[in-house]
């Protein structure tokens, strides 16, 4: 169960972040898409994100962020639910089929590869972009030990 | 797992108004605006009410009949509401089967000081039917309105007339039976 979790975890967290472009091409690229119904109608909302200063300090609130939800179920009985960045509806209606469909393991494999992988990928490339644009300026610091005293 | 109003906002504030109305007019049988489907085996009008009025700051209770895996589901799922165990602890609760239902006695009544912080009870009946029955009277009723209610136990209506008693305390109780809905707040009084 705990390692199903951590999959779902990835994969709704891999919808979440790609554009609602990029969704919507994995969508149409698919040779049989299913009929689905929606179970809550996509909604937008506010969230307050919340950090932790330097990773492990106290928590406080960074600021709120757009995100739409959406609830869709699959006429197996599977519901597929999203959170996603932005406001926009078919996004997050798409992201939600799709997390209904991975939790299916008759489609799960084939979603992985040609849904999942390719869209995680794109996104390790652009953080990997920014942070090989950032790195060069990345400026250490350093106190030379007096050997006196 | 079943669809909600097929137009949360609109649909919620239809009902909303509806509950007002029924709220102000004690013992008139009202049609509320109903999602297409309710979860087994709440009626159509208590999956509106509790749609409209049960949110995330509000504790339900529900009884036996009424707390079916399905409507629980339905519940945190619609309205993000936390189910209780004890009635007491309630803001809102839902009857599926008045027969077998607690005491009034038994949900918050309020306090003197906020006697708003009561409980709102939700019961299913059979049927609900104007101009027979029971007399009601009190604000709202200009000279008397009569209900006839089918499914309520007979120590239903002396639970009814202790609640009155503990004015401004006391519980609201909104009947609903199909698409429609009587309310009996704790101001009206039953005379026989």
């Amino acid at each position: 169960m705990a390692a199903e979790s951590g999959a779902r975890r990835r994969w709704m967290s891999v919808l979440a972040q790609a554009s609602g472009a990029e969704v919507e091409r994995a969508w149409r690229a698919l040779t049989e898409r299913p009929a689905y119904r929606v179970v809550r109608k996509p909604e937008v909302g506010l969230v307050m994100v919340r950090g932790r200063a330097g990773g492990s300090g106290a928590p406080f609130n960074l600021g709120e962020m757009t995100v739409t939800r959406c609830t869709v179920d699959l006429p197996s009985g599977i519901a597929g639910h999203a959170y996603v960045a932005g406001r926009d509806p078919r996004h997050a209606e798409l992201a939600a089929v799709f997390d209904a469909l991975l939790q299916d393991p008759l489609h799960a494999a084939q979603l992985e590869e040609r849904v999942i992988a390719p869209l995680e990928a794109g996104q390790q490339e652009r953080r990997r972009q920014v942070a090989a644009r950032s790195a060069p300026t990345r400026v250490e610091f350093f106190t030379l030990v007096r050997g006196d005293d | 797992m079943l669809a909600g109003f097929a137009d949360p906002v609109l649909d919620a504030q239809r009902a909303f108004r509806s509950v007002l109305d029924a709220m102000a007019h004690p013992g008139r049988v009202i049609e509320v605006a109903t999602p297409e489907t309710a979860p087994y085996p709440l009626h159509g009008a208590v999956a509106s009410l509790c749609l409209t009025l049960v949110d995330l700051e509000t504790t339900v209770w529900l009884d036996a009949t009424a707390g079916t895996a399905e409507a629980r589901e339905y519940l945190q799922f619609h309205c993000g509401c936390r189910l209780v165990d004890a009635p007491g602890a309630a803001r809102f609760a839902v009857i599926g089967d008045p027969a077998v239902m607690p005491a009034l006695s038994r949900f918050d009544p309020g306090t003197d000081e906020s006697p708003e912080r009561s409980a709102t009870l939700f019961v299913q009946v059979a049927s609900l039917r104007e101009g027979h029955g029971r007399r009601l009277a009190g604000p709202g009723i200009a000279s008397e309105v009569r209900l006839e209610v089918t499914g309520l136990p007979a120590g239903f209506w002396h639970g009814l007339r202790d609640n009155h008693a503990l004015f401004p305390r006391g519980v609201d109780v909104l009947l609903a039976a199909g698409r429609h809905v009587a309310a009996l707040p704790r101001t009206t009084s039953v005379a026989d």
